[in-house]
């Protein structure tokens, strides 16, 4: 070894995708648009408590706009690849940046939240496959009969089953705690943090993730108090 | 008071490193985390054994040399301290204190408790300056700056690169330093012209070097000795896509991190000798 070891050689510099920030970017504005999803997910499933009538006109309505539903769907479904790229990309990267770990660690500032960005991500993404497969496609149906088009017997009929319902308060749940984070974080990796704004930013993301939550879960446990036929 | 250190022990970055616990029986609680382990090296001198190697210089909070984890801390329990302002009273009679280095691949082990933090050094060379032209100083308030504003640049300019930010972050991220930096420089006058480029100069050098990325979970900003808000962060990364968006060519360079050490001298001094 000699001062050839120390001297200066110059690198290319990341480009936006390849450099942390410029992921996180791309994560926020992702995250952004699943975000507007599933806002209008849980006020068209609310219908559900209109009766039979109102829920299927409006899964209709969602069907007979096949111009629109598509590029949606495409839209969406490039949210979650480039989502979950990124993750997949920054988690490696952050796993290799602390090769010997701590014997001892403790977290003093940070929200359980926060830190289970990792594990309710994946198993939200699990969730939503079995959600597509039980009630979009209709491949798995346990207990009962799978109706194309009658979406309020599909819904009653599989919440009957109570492990698919228990799956489903867990798995919201969990997308809850994702919100809590993640609704005030884009903001912060778009470059937007005030500190009179931000303190209520917190709070407003606990505040529509506890709702969101509560509004998805309230169909499960009506169908399984039996408020729902 | 008496108190059991449980200390990272590690030769050289080649060799295996492991804990040693050593109980002292008679600490002072008046005594900073660094005068203890001054008296704890000084019995091991005593004894013929190898000293526990730790960085500091000033010894009033200021200069960023010193701080290593305790019981998975950095900097210790009290906020806004670094481990040199950090008094023994703080802890409990016949605790035992894990005393282990920042854990960081950007930050490669050197000995015990002391790491290379040149990463930061990197960082800083990349942008962490204003290009003045030398002469006379300026008037005084020449440059009209609200106080709003200069509280806001002293506050990131606190920063002293400790590294406690890296060490505390799950991804060990240097979001909150390189933050610091652009905002301190970035919000003033003096730093506006730069902004853009510094921006991405800084933030190509820290994705350079082996950092995680900011999850923007705040753990940093706990255990930074100097607070800085994690608004900083986010100044960042506005000052860094607002870069990106207007740069009109790939004009940043980088360097490449290195982390060997010079053996260049005509003095025979082998860089990890232990002794």
């Amino acid at each position: 070894m000699s001062t050839a070891a120390v001297t200066p050689h110059e690198n290319r510099a990341p480009n936006f995708w390849q450099s942390t920030n410029g992921k996180k970017v791309v994560m926020a504005v992702t995250g952004a648009i699943m975000f507007l999803f599933i806002i209008g997910h849980v006020a068209g499933n609310l219908q559900i408590f209109e009766g039979p009538a109102k829920l299927n006109a409006y899964g209709h309505f969602l069907h007979s706009i096949g111009e629109l539903l598509w590029p949606v769907r495409i839209v969406l479904l490039l949210c979650v690849g480039l989502h979950i790229t990124a993750t997949v990309q920054l988690a490696m990267r952050n796993k290799a940046a602390r090769p010997v770990g701590y014997s001892r660690k403790q977290a003093i500032n940070s929200s359980y939240a926060s830190r289970t960005m990792y594990w309710s991500g994946p198993i939200v993404l699990a969730f939503i496959i079995f959600h597509l497969l039980q009630f979009t496609a209709g491949y798995i149906h346990p207990g009962s009969q799978f109706i194309e088009g009658d979406v309020y017997h599909n819904v009653v009929a599989g919440f009957q089953v109570w492990w698919v319902s228990v799956w489903y308060i867990i798995a919201v749940s969990l997308l809850g705690f994702h919100l809590r984070h993640g609704l005030w974080s884009m903001f912060q990796s778009i470059g937007y943090n005030h500190p009179r704004h931000t303190p209520l930013l917190k709070k407003a993301a606990f505040v529509i993730a506890l709702l969101i939550t509560l509004g998805y879960i309230s169909i499960p446990i009506s169908v399984l108090a039996g408020f729902i036929k | 008071m008496k108190l059991t250190l449980k200390i990272w022990r590690q030769k050289n970055r080649g060799e295996k490193g492991n804990f040693v616990s050593y109980t002292m029986n008679d600490v002072n609680p008046e005594m900073s985390m660094l005068e203890c382990l001054d008296v704890l090296n000084e019995t091991l001198i005593e004894k013929g054994e190898e000293p526990v190697a730790f960085e500091h210089d000033c010894r009033e909070g200021i200069c960023g040399s010193c701080g290593f984890m305790i019981n998975g801390v950095a900097h210790g329990p009290e906020r806004a301290t670094t481990v040199c302002q950090l008094t023994m009273r703080h802890f409990k009679d016949g605790e035992e204190l894990v005393i282990e280095p920042w854990r960081a691949a950007a930050f490669p082990q050197i000995k015990d408790l002391v790491v290379d933090r040149r990463a930061f050094d990197r960082i800083i060379a990349s942008g962490g300056y204003v290009s003045v032209s030398t002469g006379n100083a300026p008037d005084g308030n020449t440059h009209l700056i609200g106080k709003d504003t200069s509280d806001r640049a002293m506050d990131a300019a606190a920063c002293i690169g400790c590294g406690a930010c890296v060490a505390a972050c799950p991804n060990a991220s240097a979001a909150l330093f390189t933050g610091a930096k652009i905002t301190h420089l970035g919000i003033l006058p003096q730093g506006k012209p730069e902004q853009d480029r510094r921006a991405r100069g800084m933030v190509a050098q820290m994705n350079t070097e082996p950092f995680g990325s900011c999850t923007n979970i705040g753990e940093c900003t706990g255990a930074c000795p100097k607070e800085i808000p994690l608004e900083v962060i986010s100044a960042m990364n506005r000052d860094y896509l607002v870069g990106s968006w207007k740069k009109r060519d790939d004009d940043v360079r980088v360097v490449r991190p290195m982390t060997e050490w010079s053996t260049g001298s005509k003095l025979k001094i082998d860089p990890n000798a232990t002794s």
